[in-house]
């Protein structure tokens, strides 16, 4: 990914969850400082926007992070082109 | 097999679907999950399911391929479903048919245990005492480890 591209490309966020609501959208286009290079460096970032995000980041144990719909662990690589979702531990099926 | 959906589905009729014509199954398993009425002291209202459409569906699909590798199976359906479903209202189906039932019922126990920690639903449960989002159980996560291979 040339730097260029990270400058002027939007990031597209999806939320769900609690986090959707603590965040207070489905979705948004971020465009990341050229620094963010990884999950860890996105949440990061991510809790800066407004008092809703640092809210929904402040603890980081329950919060999971899919990119390209795949589960990641903080130091995966994140780029402008990638699917990012952010959501909390998943809680589907039944007792 | 897998599918999301908003409607209910028919056990019967799914049972009689996925066996049509497999003669070599000796055994169906059979999980259906229900909404309870109770949560935490709370009487439920509804739970509305919410889940990540594209990723539900991948992820599904890879644990049912994962129960395939580990057990012979001739046939393997997960139904869930999404949206606002009311005590009592079936949420998820998981069966699993093989030659022998003691695969059937180990795959059955390890799509539902499995399926409870990856899918990616969440549900918010509108109770007396308000809307409340379902927090993850460790004990949840404690029925899929036994499942992790060592």
């Amino acid at each position: 990914m040339t730097k260029s591209l990270w400058l002027t490309s939007g990031m597209r966020i999806l939320y769900f969850a609690w986090l959707r609501t603590r965040v207070g959208s489905a979705e948004e286009d971020v465009t990341p400082p050229a620094g963010v290079r990884d999950v860890r460096g996105l949440l990061d970032w991510l809790k800066t926007r407004s008092p809703g995000h640092a809210e929904a980041f402040k603890d980081l144990s329950v919060v999971r992070v899919a990119v390209n719909q795949t589960y990641v662990q903080p130091d995966h690589p994140v780029t402008p082109a990638d699917e990012i979702a952010i959501f909390p531990p998943v809680t589907g099926g039944s007792s | 097999m897998i599918r999301v959906q908003r409607d209910d589905f028919d056990v019967g009729a799914e049972i009689e679907r996925l066996t049509a014509g497999k003669h070599d199954i000796g055994g169906v398993v059979s999980f259906i999950g229900l909404v309870r009425d109770l949560a935490g002291g709370a009487s439920i209202k509804a739970m509305t399911l919410e889940h990540y459409p594209g990723m539900t569906e991948t992820q599904l699909a890879e644990i049912e391929a994962e129960a395939n590798r580990r057990w012979p199976l001739s046939a393997s359906l997960i139904i869930h479903r999404y949206g606002r479903l009311e005590p009592g209202e079936r949420i998820v189906l998981v069966l699993a048919a093989s030659p022998h039932r003691e695969a059937a019922f180990e795959a059955c126990h390890f799509l539902i245990d499995w399926l409870k920690t990856k899918a990616p639903f969440w549900k918010l449960e509108d109770t007396d005492k308000g809307e409340k989002w379902v927090a993850a159980d460790a004990r949840d996560d404690a029925a899929a480890a036994r499942w992790v291979k060592g």
